[in-house]
């Protein structure tokens, strides 16, 4: 199979053998999950119970009128304890576990999940409150309702897993093809699209080859090896990849005609679409040299990161930095109180001396930067706008069109901390078009 | 179960950076060199020795003492002002009085590089610059070459070549072709000329070390040798003097391979676009065929960098990679 790629990006150090072989296991039931009341991209949800309620496992705890929302749901049974504001992750339901494992009586088989309509496969996955599972946390069921005028033509699912130390998706594609291949079914069908392709990394071989043997004989879908290279995960390089197509700048997929989907959420529509199971769990990988025994574990939403490295056998040395999802993109945490949430592919214990802190250089112009860059921007020149504070200059280089995906700043040997200032002339540069917009907006008026 | 934790670092991704720093890039620089290096010493012996050292030590000890004037942090350390004093050294003939050559070094360091701010903020190569001012101050010393291992004063192929082409002595063509090393020779660096710059196959070498490291753009040397050639080339076949043959001996005579690889390709005087770059070298190629047929000097390679150099900020001004997802002009 030739094996596609894109042009930049970077080759860091894989640094997945240490979970690759490691089959998923289930975390032991956590005594307390904290489930935020916003886990995804849009309105947050309000609480449906209150301190004292008893709850039990798939019932809804939260939920929004907002179309662009996911409801929350209980992944214990148990009793409410409190609902509490953890910083970072706004307000979260805390559950004690009665142990029982009780199962909501909402929560039921369907016994003939062919014959849903587009209409109850969407409803069906918006209950189920899933939402991407690939780190962003986009409302599922906003995904997979196209535009009258945008019709889809292709289904792209994501298993690029590109962000090195990460194998959940990797895992689950070679535990749960099955399981991918019946969610990509429904949502094809949901996208009324006749095409899916499935792109995985060549990283991950036995993966790609687990998956092509089960479409033995399917026309409708394509799996697609992909060279490693970060970040070919980023929809709109996995698109290009696998497509040819290019999302025009400040556009979605939905503009060429495709909607990307990670694996995992492909998953989690099969079950709520099958067994009517809510998403209040997903596989996380734990990992990096600050813990003991990093695994690949199947986690209850809500879960306290803390109980995850007491099953890895503790802390290795001093930990430095703890990352939610890869060490490309993740975001570091301030502590390990905090809970596991649909989005969370990863948690990344970096000791000590594993934390780059040398001072930066003056940019020495190697254009390494540049080269790396999968949106052909200059993020050197970027980076001297924005520390000038010229603003201007920073917009007409097209610094929205970053996808903040951290190359160039891997790259830079002067070690200046590109990404970060990009990430903040992003937000300098759009409030500037924002209060542009409401000058010219009351002038209109006035 | 303990659970103890430290203090957490929170801070903007990515959390992980390459190794290469600019001190492993310089590093790795100097091994590329290191090549020509022993095969400058191989030939011209104790003399080369003499200027490379004096060039070195030259531009470090400079470079210490103008970051210590200007308070800064001394970086001698991370080898860029060696690799200024080396690339200077290469481009200077082994018979130079090694004092003209430290003055030459100081100059690089001094009015080329920290003048203009340090690592990373000088216009023009500082190397060439420093060869430049020496060319200019002591003309006899800079362009009196002489023969490897026996030491004997002769004229570079370059010099032969121009010799014929502009009518002097020897005043036909035919007579310079039997006066010319052979291809073989050129291509080992067993003719006269700047001490580092004779060594095809030695430079070579590290060029490709460099590509493989990463550290240089193909496009740069890719354009600069292949305008060479083909210029050349056209000019040869045009003037009867033979095309691939004559085109050869300009791509393997003077001071081209060192300057296509190691000079024009310095990251900081260099355009920071691949497009920009297709440019550069471009252009240098050019102006080296027009300063070789054309101009005064039988050499153009040193020129035609610094000239380049001036237009590396309008390129990357005008020169601008398509951003992903945007149309043409947009």
């Amino acid at each position: 199979m030739k094996k596609r790629t894109f042009v930049g990006g970077i080759h860091p150090p894989g640094n997945k053998v240490a979970t690759v072989n490691k089959k998923i296991v289930a975390a032991e039931p956590p005594n307390n999950v904290f489930i935020p009341l916003i886990q995804h991209i849009g309105a947050p949800c309000h609480a449906l119970v209150g301190v004292g309620d008893t709850v039990r496992v798939g019932q809804k705890i939260g939920d929004a009128s907002a179309f662009v929302s996911a409801p929350v749901h209980a992944s214990i049974s148990g009793t409410v304890r409190s609902i509490v504001d953890i910083p970072g992750f706004g307000k979260c339901v805390e559950i004690e576990n009665d142990g029982k494992n009780t199962l909501d009586p909402s929560i039921v088989h369907n016994p003939n999940p062919d014959s849903l309509t587009l209409d109850q496969l969407r409803q069906a996955v918006r209950n189920a409150g899933i939402v991407g599972m690939g780190g962003a946390a986009f409302p599922a069921h906003v995904k997979f309702n196209p535009l009258k005028d945008k019709p889809i033509e292709f289904l792209i699912l994501n298993g690029s897993e590109c962000e090195p130390y990460l194998t959940a998706d990797h895992r689950v594609m070679l535990e749960y093809p099955d399981r991918i291949l019946a969610g990509m079914k429904y949502i094809m069908k949901m996208l009324n699209c006749s095409k899916g392709y499935i792109g995985i990394e060549d990283n991950k071989m036995d993966a790609v080859e687990v998956m092509v043997e089960l479409l033995l004989g399917t026309e409708e879908i394509q799996v697609v090896p992909l060279k490693a290279k970060y970040p070919q995960g980023s929809e709109k390089h996995l698109i290009y990849t696998c497509t040819g197509r290019v999302v025009p700048s400040g556009g979605l997929p939905m503009d060429v005609g495709v909607v990307v989907s990670n694996v995992s959420t492909a998953v989690a529509v099969a079950d709520a679409v099958e067994k009517g199971m809510p998403l209040i769990e997903r596989v996380v990988t734990v990992s990096g040299n600050g813990v003991k025994r990093p695994a690949n574990y199947r986690v209850k939403i809500g879960t306290l990161i803390s109980s995850l490295v007491e099953q890895s056998g503790g802390y290795n040395g001093r930990v430095g930095k703890i990352i939610s999802g890869g060490p490309m993109m993740g975001r570091t945490l301030y502590s390990d109180k905090v809970p596991i949430t649909k989005g969370t592919s990863g948690v990344l214990f970096l000791p000590n001396k594993e934390i780059a802190n040398e001072l930066p250089h003056s940019c020495v112009r190697c254009a390494k930067c540049v080269d790396a860059c999968p949106m052909f921007l200059e993020p050197t020149t970027l980076y001297k706008n924005s520390d000038k504070e010229k603003w201007d200059t920073v917009e007409r280089n097209n610094v929205l069109d970053c996808i903040e995906c951290g190359s160039c700043s891997y790259v830079c040997p002067a070690k200046i901390p590109l990404t970060q200032y990009i990430r903040q002339a992003k937000e300098i540069v759009r409030s500037r078009q924002k209060s542009q917009a409401a000058k010219e907006a009351a002038a209109a008026k006035g | 179960m303990e659970t103890r934790i430290g203090r957490l670092v929170v801070s903007s991704s990515p959390h992980i950076k390459s190794s290469v720093t600019i001190e492993t890039a310089m590093r790795d620089v100097l091994i590329a060199l290191t090549p020509a290096l022993i095969m400058a010493v191989y030939f011209f012996r104790f003399s080369a020795l003499a200027v490379i050292v004096t060039c070195v030590t030259t531009a470090m000890v400079s470079e210490a003492v103008c970051q210590k004037v200007r308070g800064r942090p001394v970086t001698v350390k991370d080898g860029s002002a060696a690799i200024t004093g080396l690339l200077l050294a290469f481009c200077l003939p082994p018979t130079i009085p090694v004092w003209i050559a430290a003055v030459g070094s100081a100059s690089a360091i001094v009015l080329a590089k920290q003048f203009f701010g340090g690592l990373g903020h000088n216009v023009f190569n500082p190397a060439l610059v420093g060869r430049a001012i020496i060319l200019a101050s002591w003309p006899a010393a800079a362009t009196t070459f002489v023969l490897p291992l026996d030491g004997v004063t002769s004229a570079t192929p370059l010099e032969i070549m121009k010799g014929a082409v502009q009518g002097s002595v020897p005043a036909a063509w035919s007579e310079a072709v039997a006066q010319l090393p052979s291809l073989g020779d050129m291509f080992i660096g067993n003719i006269g000329g700047s001490l580092g710059e004779t060594s095809v196959l030695a430079l070579l070498l590290g060029g490709i070390y460099l590509l493989y490291k990463g550290h240089i753009d193909w496009r740069i040397p890719g354009m600069f040798i292949g305008s060479v050639f083909l210029l050349t080339a056209a000019y040869g076949a045009l003037t009867g003097k033979g095309i691939i043959l004559y085109s050869l001996y300009h791509v393997f005579g003077g001071g081209l391979m060192l300057g296509a690889i190691f000079m024009a390709t310095d990251w900081v005087t260099s355009p920071i676009t691949k497009q920009g770059r297709i440019l550069f070298g471009l252009g240098c190629g050019i102006f080296t065929v027009i300063i070789r047929l054309y101009g005064g000097y039988p050499e153009g390679v040193c020129y035609s960098i610094l000239l380049m150099n001036c237009c590396t900020p309008l390129i990357d001004r005008l020169v601008k990679p398509r951003v992903y997802g945007r149309r043409k002009n947009a």
